[in-house]
């Protein structure tokens, strides 16, 4: 049962952009089931039980203890990075085709960018399974991985950049055709995503290309640890809303048409997105509070930064449970609360947004205690952080994207989603295992436990972690399951020979708002005044403290392997 | 933001979501406040700015050739010098007496490890080429273990030392 079966498109992708969104999804569901594999493991060594042995054929280099290292690093990186990364660009390529109802402007050049991401992801799975990158996903100098990761990684980066510029020529040329309409609010949403990446990830490009690279091709002797630190955070705070904002996307302008409603308010979702254009890059350094070379006075600017960018998350909150309530009253749900039973909690892919959401809730409560300056203290690194992000990323990201996924293959392929009911189990198993899992981690997090750590060996565990920790196990592989499911049932969805009714049609779920968008003011519409304004902003709140850094240089550290 | 002519600018903000706006401002100053009384008025203080410094001669020169415990006012205030090492800590265990101001001084000679003095507030990374200093004050005799949060390689889960704290 899918929300949206119509036997009359508004608008329809081609075939062949269908499959190239189609490209996208095969690799980021291919890099989320191998990168998923670790998740378990890890979970189950922090309970003392090591199943790495037992599955270590699949490592080019066999060693026991190394793997639990490399098994994290490929996890970090396939899940967090890759993908994202992959869904987000095949995601945003539908949304701008669908939206501006016309095809990509230079079509070649986002199947450069793409396949320039496939070559990246080749390149820097050469060394990552051959235990020579093993540096995990903030791959920290002086640890140094292989040369190839590096380069692989540039070449994810760029290729996400040259797929981003695709998409704002199509956007230029639309709106220099259609000069008095306002953007419909989704392609607005995905494009501004992908403009705050572009901007966010000059701080991981300066780092690798500036730093790194010539250190580990061995151009200079050494490289400058706390600078890499400041210039990876440029991008990786950012990073978590490049992840996030496709997902509220689809919450504010996809969600309420499957539940059968509209968007609340067009306006404040405009409003909304340009606040994250602005708000999300320059509070940086709430990852760096307890860095030895960073002056407390900056570390306190971007936690106040950071509670500025809590405003547009509560707006969200807000414009998205309206929207829903407003469905769910039409459905003829009643009651002060009564209504949330009235959603269509039968439809796969609503019921894991609605999951998504709930669990985001937690995570949010939690990003506040984490960028609260001197609380920080008591939650660096430990179990706390990865409890923490599995709420935002593995969650309200990835369930979102597995209900995204639930309308979008059977959409592009054409065929009907295979068991609908599982779909929606699958979203269930996953909400509980990982209710159990981050409840577990923020609580042995709170009693110390570190992160990054195989607690199964070290050896200053004490007992009153381990009814924790067995929960950790407990919970990360009941998540594990779910997510089995949801990859069983997208790839057989997809390469089943069963194809959609002849006549029927599984249409993108696109939202009407309440109020007319083209009521929306016209500086919602505009990009100048906010991209200035960002630009100002990064300045104001990293410019000194960079250059400072950048003066100060030392290439004094050597490179390690692990 | 400036605002381009046009006749539609006016924005429409219903009236709950307009409240909820408000309350979100409030919540967000209130947090925002509270930090700002605990890190400025109450002292409890993240690790700033210290010193840079070379991984690779550091130890040549006192205070880190001989690193550990300092007794500035007995009793009273000591300084604490740490060399964390892919897996351990230099020294490995270090004593100081319950009530005294102790102010830890750390850094890494190889890759960046972490450091977290379990049950209090000194909780920081450990950069090569920087020192990390915070201060604390052990209320209660005990054994604090210090333990490094950030992955340094193969041997990163055994990587700890001890506080012991005497009466």
């Amino acid at each position: 049962m899918l929300t949206d079966t119509t036997t009359t498109p508004v608008y329809e992708l081609t075939k062949s952009d269908k499959k190239f969104v189609g490209w996208h999804i095969l690799f980021a569901v291919a890099a989320l089931t191998v990168g998923a594999l670790f998740g378990p493991l890890q979970a189950l060594q922090a309970a003392g039980i090591d199943l790495y042995p037992k599955i270590d054929f699949l490592f080019i280099e066999i060693n026991g203890v190394n793997s639990y290292y490399q098994g994290l690093t490929l996890h970090g990186v396939l899940n967090a990075l890759i993908w994202t990364t992959f869904f987000i660009t095949g995601f945003t390529t539908l949304v701008v085709i669908r939206g501006l109802k016309r095809g990509l402007a230079i079509p070649i050049l986002n199947r450069i960018g793409f396949w320039m991401m496939v070559a990246g992801l080749v390149t820097a799975a050469i060394p990552l399974l051959g235990n020579k990158a093993s540096v995990l996903y903030t791959f920290y100098p002086p640890m140094q991985a292989d040369t190839l990761f590096y380069i692989g990684l540039v070449l994810v980066v760029v290729g996400s950049w040259i797929e981003g510029y695709g998409f704002y020529i199509t956007l230029w040329r639309w709106r220099k055709d259609n000069p008095d309409t306002r953007t419909p609010f989704i392609v607005l949403a995905v494009v501004i995503n992908m403009v705050m990446w572009q901007i966010a990830t000059l701080g991981v490009a300066a780092e690798i290309l500036g730093l790194i690279l010539p250190w580990a091709l061995g151009w200079v002797d050494g490289i400058d640890p706390q600078l890499s630190r400041t210039f990876f955070w440029f991008t990786g705070h950012p990073l978590v809303y490049f992840w996030l904002l496709p997902a509220y996307a689809s919450w504010y302008a996809m969600l309420p048409k499957q539940a059968g409603g509209k968007l609340f308010s067009d306006t404040l979702a405009r409003l909304a997105f340009w606040l994250f254009l602005l708000l999300s890059i320059p509070l940086g350094f709430h990852h760096q509070f307890v860095d030895p070379g960073v002056p407390a006075g900056w570390k306190f600017i971007h936690s106040l930064l950071t509670f500025g960018v809590g405003f547009p998350s509560l707006l969200t909150l807000f414009t998205v449970v309206a929207s829903l309530e407003y469905a769910a009253r039409k459905r003829g749900g009643k009651g002060l609360f009564g209504w949330i039973r009235a959603l269509p909690w039968g439809d796969g892919s609503v019921t894991a947004q609605l999951l998504a959401g709930i669990l985001f809730i937690f995570g949010g409560i939690g990003g506040v205690a984490n960028a609260s300056y001197n609380v920080n203290l008591v939650l660096h690194n430990t179990a706390w952080v990865p409890g923490h992000f599995h709420l935002t990323v593995a969650s309200a990201v990835t369930l979102s994207f597995f209900g995204i996924s639930y309308w979008m293959v059977p959409h592009i392929t054409g065929k009907p989603l295979w068991k609908p009911k599982w779909a929606v189990a699958s979203s269930w198993i996953y909400f509980s295992g990982m209710l159990i899992f981050s409840n577990a981690m923020h609580t042995v997090g709170l009693l110390g436990a570190p992160r990054r750590t195989p607690l199964g060996l070290a050896p200053y565990v004490p007992a009153e972690w381990n009814g924790h920790l067995f929960r950790v196990a407990v919970g990360g592989s009941i998540m594990w399951i779910g997510l089995m499911l949801f990859v069983t049932i997208v790839a057989v969805t997809a390469f089943q020979r069963k194809r959609l009714p002849e006549g029927e049609y599984i249409d993108v779920p696109v939202a009407e708002s309440l109020d007319d968008p083209q009521q929306a003011p016209v500086w919602l519409d505009r990009w100048k005044p906010w991209l200035i304004a960002t630009v100002v902003l990064i300045i104001l709140a990293y410019g000194p403290q960079l250059i400072d850094q950048i003066l100060g240089i030392e290439l004094t550290s050597p490179g390690f392997t692990n | 933001m400036s605002t381009p002519s046009s006749e539609k600018t006016k924005m429409h903000i219903d009236p709950t979501e307009r409240a909820w706006m408000r309350a979100a401002i409030v919540v967000l100053v209130i947090f925002a406040v509270s930090v700002t009384i605990a890190g400025f008025m109450l002292g409890i203080q993240v690790p700033t700015e210290e010193q840079r410094v070379n991984p690779q001669t550091i130890q040549d020169a006192p205070p880190w050739s001989e690193p550990g415990v300092r007794e500035i006012v007995p009793g009273e205030k000591y300084d604490v010098y740490i060399v964390s090492k892919r897996f351990f800590y230099e020294p490995s265990t270090v004593e100081v007496p319950v009530g005294a101001e102790v102010t830890f001084y750390v850094t890494s000679t190889d890759v960046q490890h972490g450091f977290k003095i379990q049950d209090t507030n000194v909780n920081f990374m450990a950069v090569p080429g920087e020192v990390s200093k915070l201060t604390t004050t052990f209320n209660e005799a005990g054994t604090y273990d210090y333990i490094c949060t950030e992955y340094c390689g193969l041997g990163h889960a055994a990587m700890f030392g001890s506080v012991l704290v005497t009466q």
